[in-house]
Order: structure tokens, then sequence, then C-alpha cells
């Protein structure tokens, strides 16, 4: 064997241009395949993780868009009844018994915490600007037990809320619109025209400008007092679940007992989720192409190798040679190509990774990152040299058998 | 007297362009130590012989026989494996590996032998190539040899597994008459001197009347042993 690895080293460096030309190829898939991957996975990573601690595993609320009967419906039941212009009925987006049942929601064995509380659309009026956004009546111990505030906040204190019934928590973005600063006061106003003068007591950043944009927390009681509701006012009870792959299950067993709407995370963050299906078509789709083109160009180089070696080969396999042998020559070029090339495209993939972390990147309002994230884990670079080595291997088999079933007898007739 | 060949009835058929009958069973055999040349015209079958009795082409009838081994019938890996051992090739073209010196072309078949450590192979390259005197060239790539020169590297790898016998198909069939002789000289030294049996095709009258026993071939039969 080891005089087999000798004639496949001695022809590999016989033609080092064509054997470099050759692990290029190979290098330069699985680069883009390393460097691609640790950035889309970072990304989706990313993404999902933001998804996840920013939106709630289950959302209970009232859907006054819900398919209702019609009232026609009602009295003729099974008969032919058309109404025209239907419109919704005038409901309040009120959950009843919100607190009973978030008691019992509290109590099922799968949910690590529930907040009962009330959102509402709001104008924010600070001096002359005026945004629209929303604002949430929670308990802040319970929403912190969900979304981790504590860690969230940018300035100011959580605990400033509780003491602070006029305080507001605002998000990053929603302040650096309205120009205002902790401390300052700002003026909320309902749809139905009411107005009360908050005072920012803290900012928070979830990282999504969907949420950092529009969004601020206030205690229960003070909502309920702006939109002049009843104490028993509530219209959303958000739940986080010890594992989050579960959401998709309890989400229907909760609206099914409540008689609410029941959404879980992956359905109220489908079209971040696409992203993340699109990004892993794209990763696999370009990182397979650049690995099919190299393993063409092994398949060719293999083929011109064998082509300029006949003789060698039909002297080797009158000399004693077998089929197996002569392949094998050929299968340990095509092999060390593969590694080599692989091994330098880990490199190439490491070191492009990490020049891409190291970039500065302006997420803009969408999503508060200053650089792209980048995996770094081994598992990539482990599917990286077993893609490069499986390619190269396929690329060079079919050669290496064409010279294994060469007969010597043919070439030396023919000269 | 002890012999190294024989054949029984080989006949031979090429099909392509049309079924033509190219060997008319050859019966043939070859005693140990002999020099024997093959001749004939163009075009009567002796290459084809030639690659019959090296065991490379499979598809005749009738039987084979190379040092009492039956070798009709042997898969392709157990006549290579028996070729290795036992058969030295010396082809018209010399057909060495252009990337290895003269000394590595002449291991090679020894290591892929395997029968001697790589430092006593080298030692019995070497002395093939000092009793065929271009120890001096050991060290050269191949293709940086003469004609003659590299015909003698490829006569010292025929002969570095101490082979049963030796083939040649127009061996000096590219060469001057100056190498030609050398060549011949070296053949009839290997034989009287060391007992190697030898066949070669030749096309050179000179040749063939010098070795021992000369063998002439016309339309696929021996007419002339
Ligand atoms: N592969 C082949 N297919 C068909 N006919 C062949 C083939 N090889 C040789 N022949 C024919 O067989 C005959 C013998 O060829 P060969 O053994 O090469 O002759 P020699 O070596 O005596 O000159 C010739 O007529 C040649 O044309
Ligand atoms: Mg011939």
């Amino acid at each position: 064997m080891t005089l087999v690895f000798e004639i496949a080293k001695t022809h590999l460096l016989s033609k080092p241009k064509q054997t470099i030309v050759a692990m290029l190829g190979v290098t330069f898939g699985i680069g883009m395949f390393v460097a691609m991957v640790s950035l889309m996975t970072g990304l989706n990573d990313m993404t999902e993780n933001l998804a996840m601690t920013s939106s709630p595993d289950i959302h209970i609320y009232h859907d006054n868009t819900l398919e209702r009967k019609s009232i026609a419906e009602e009295i003729n039941p099974g008969g032919v009844n058309v109404v025209y212009h239907s419109k919704p009925k005038n409901e309040t987006p009120k959950v009843r018994n919100a607190l009973r049942m978030a008691e019992i929601i509290r109590k099922h064995p799968e949910v690590r915490g529930v907040s009962a509380q009330l959102t509402s659309q709001v104008f924010y009026n600070y001096g002359p600007i005026q945004l629209n956004g929303q604002v949430s009546g929670v308990d802040i111990l319970e929403e912190d037990r969900l979304f981790n505030i504590q860690g969230k906040m940018k300035q100011g204190r959580m605990e400033d809320l509780i003491v602070n019934q006029d305080g507001i928590i605002m998000g990053t973005g929603l302040a650096r619109k309205l120009k205002a600063k902790t401390g300052d006061r700002v003026v909320i106003t309902t749809p139905q025209g009411f107005t009360m003068t908050l005072k920012i007591v803290g900012l928070f950043q979830m990282g999504i400008g969907a949420i950092d944009n529009v969004k601020s927390y206030a205690n229960i009681s003070t909502v309920q007092n702006i939109l002049q509701r009843d104490k028993s006012y509530l219209t959303d009870i958000n739940i986080k679940l010890y594992d989050f792959n579960l959401a998709k299950d309890i989400a229907p067993e909760f609206q099914k007992t409540f008689g609410y709407k029941a959404e879980d995370w992956e359905t109220a963050n489908a079209t971040m989720l696409l992203g993340v299906i699109i990004r892993n078509i794209l990763t696999y789709s370009v990182s397979i192409t650049l690995l099919i083109v190299a393993g063409f160009g092994i398949y060719n180089i293999l083929n011109m190798t064998i082509m300029n070696k006949m003789k060698d080969i039909a002297i080797l396999k009158a000399m004693g040679f077998s089929g197996g042998d002569v392949k094998n020559i050929f299968m340990i070029q095509s092999l060390t190509i593969g590694l080599l090339g692989s091994v330098l495209g880990l490199a190439i993939g490491f070191l492009l990774s990490y020049l891409i972390a190291q970039a500065p990147f302006d997420g803009g309002d969408v999503l508060s990152i200053d650089h792209l994230p980048v995996n770094f884990k081994l598992k990539y670079y482990v599917v990286g040299i077993l893609f490069g080595v499986a390619t190269t291997a396929v690329a060079g088999y079919l050669p290496s058998r064409k010279a294994a079933k060469l007969d010597p007898i043919e070439i030396i007739r023919g000269q | 007297m002890e012999n190294v060949l024989r054949t029984h009835k080989i006949t031979k058929y090429f099909y392509d362009p049309e079924k033509f009958q190219v060997l008319k069973g050859i019966d043939l055999t070859v005693n140990r130590g002999e020099f024997l040349s093959l001749v004939g015209k163009s075009g009567c079958g002796k290459s084809t012989l030639m690659y019959i009795l090296s065991t490379m082409d499979t598809d005749y009838e009738g039987e084979l026989e190379i040092s009492g081994q039956r070798l009709t019938g042997k898969s392709l890996n157990e006549l290579a494996a028996f070729r290795n051992a036992h058969i030295g090739f010396v082809f018209q073209f010399h057909y060495l590996l252009p990337e290895f010196t003269a000394l590595q072309n002449i291991m090679i078949p020894a290591l892929k032998l395997a029968r001697y450590s790589r430092a006593e192979v080298e030692a019995r390259a070497y002395a093939k190539l000092e009793m065929l005197g271009i120890q001096d060239f050991a060290r050269k790539p191949t293709n940086k040899l003469s004609g003659g020169q590299q015909q003698r590297v490829a006569i010292a790898r025929a002969l570095i597994n101490d082979p049963d016998i030796i083939m040649g198909d127009e061996p000096t069939g590219n060469l001057d008459s100056y190498n030609t002789h050398m060549v011949f000289d070296i053949f009839a030294e290997l034989t009287h001197r060391y007992k190697q049996t030898i066949i070669a095709v030749t096309h050179d009258d000179e040749f063939a009347r010098k070795s021992d026993r000369i063998i002439e071939m016309s339309d696929g039969t021996i007419i002339s042993n």
C-alpha cells in the first residue's frame, strides 16, 4: 500500500500546477460553505432568539375578527341565509376573567410564567412630535419573569415603575424618535381621545425595531385609567413555557378551554421565521453548487491525468499491479486533493467568518445590532470537511474505476 | 529437461471487423535457460501470442502453464500477482515511468512483490544496474536517458524479481544496431551465465540466428521449431 501512496504522491507532485488548481476548486467551495453557513446560522439563531425572547410562547387575546355566525344564521339554521356587508360586532378587546384564567394557566405543569395585561394603541406626544405606538399595562415583576426586562433596561431601573404610578418604561427606538430621555414627561392620547401625562422612568431594548420603536410599559391601573376602564379590564394573557417547542401543541388546548384566541410564538413570528428557511435554502444551494463545480473540476483533471498516464497504467498492470491497485493510485490522488483542499477551505472559511464578524454592521431601525452575528461552531467545520472529501471521492471514483478497467494490451498494441 | 512454459492448442479469434482466427492451435514448450526467438511475417500473430503467454490476454482457447502452474482460467488479480513474481517484460518502447528515476523504476516491481525490505530491494536494484553497466544513471529521471540506456533500465526492471521467464515483444525494434547488439549480448549472457529463460519476438534475422532456438510463425501456426 505504501508503494501505491508513493506513486500517487509522485503523480501529484509532478504536475504541481494542475494539483493546485484542483485543490483550490475544493478550497473555494468549502471556504464559501463555512463562511456562509456560519453567517446564516448566526442570523438564524439571532432571529429565533429575538422572536422567542420578545414574544410570549403563547398569547391569549380576544380576536374579534374571528369568523362569527350572522344573526340570521342563528334564527334560521340550515336555511339559505345571505347577509351583505356584515360588519364586525362592536366589541371591546376585553378578555373576561383574565386574572382567574391566569391563575388556572399558572397551574399547568408546562407553564413557567403568566402575565395578564392590557394593551392599547396610543399616540405619544412630546413637544411637536406625535407618534403612533402601543402601551402595555403590566405587572412589571410578572413581565420580568417572562421577558427578563431587568436585563434589557438601557436606562433607569425597572423597579421605579412600581413606585411611580404615572411612570412609563419606553422602548429605546421610540424614545429616540421622540427625542425624549429618562425623566422627561410624555403625553399619551388614546384612540378614544383621553389623554394623560406620564413620566419616563426607564428605557428598554429588546433588539427588534418592531417592539423597541413602538412599545412602552406602564402599570396596569395607569393604563386602565387612561382608557377609562374598570379594574377588571385586561386584554391579553402572555404565557412562557418551560419548553417553547410545546407552544404549538398547548395553544389550541388553551383556546378550546377558554374560548379566546391562543396564538403560539411560531405563528405570531411566521414572517420572521420564514427568513430562517430561506437562508437555509440559500446556504445549502450555493454551497452545493460550488462543490459540484469543484467536483467537476476534479473529475476533469483526473480524467486528463489518466489519459496522459495510459502508458504508465499499462506498464503497471503488466508488472503485476491489480485493477484495485491502479484504482487506489488515482483515488488517493483525488482524496488528497479533496482533503488538502478542504482543510485549506476551512482555514479560508474561518478567516472569512472572522472578518465578517469584525466588520461593523448597522442593523438600522429593524435590528439593534452593530456587528453581524456569526457562529463559530466546530460542527460546520466537520460538515465542511466531510462535504469536501465526499465530493472529491465521488468525482474521483469514476475516472479511477476507468483506469482500473483499462486493458493494458489495448494500450501496448496501440503503440 | 525442465520446462518453464507450456501451451496446449492455443487458439484465438478476433471478431472485429469480422470473425478471423489469428492463432490456430499453438503447441509450444520452452525449457529453462533457453533463449528463444519468435519470428514471422508482420501480422502472423506473434504479438497476439505473446500477450497470451504473458497472461495479459485471457480471451483464448487452449491451455497455458508457466513454472508448473496452470494459468488458464485464473482471475485477473491472481494473474497480476503471478506476473509480478514470475514474468519480466521488455517492450519495444521501453515504457518506463517518466516521473521516477532509473533506480525507482527498477525497484517498483520488487516493492510491489514485497519479498525483500526496501533497503534490500534498493541494493538488488543497484546490483542489476551495475550488471548492465548503467549504475551512473541510477538517480537520473528516465526521460533524461538515451534509448539504449532506457532499454537497459527496462531489462534491469524485468530482472528485479528473478522471474522464471522474460518476454520481449521486439525489444530491439526501436534501437540502432549498436544498441541492438548490446541488448542481444545482455540476453545471451543472462541465459548462458544465469540460466535465465527468454522469449523474444524479433524482426532482426541476425538477432534470431544468434539465439538458441528459432520459432517461425505463419498465419497463426508454428511452421518451424
Ligand atoms: N484487436 C484486434 N482486433 C482485430 N484484429 C487484430 C487485433 N489485433 C491484431 N489484429 C490482427 O491480428 C493479426 C495478428 O496481429 P499481431 O499479433 O499484432 O501480428 P504480429 O505481431 O505478428 O505482426 C493481424 O492481422 C492484425 O491485423
Ligand atoms: Mg507485433
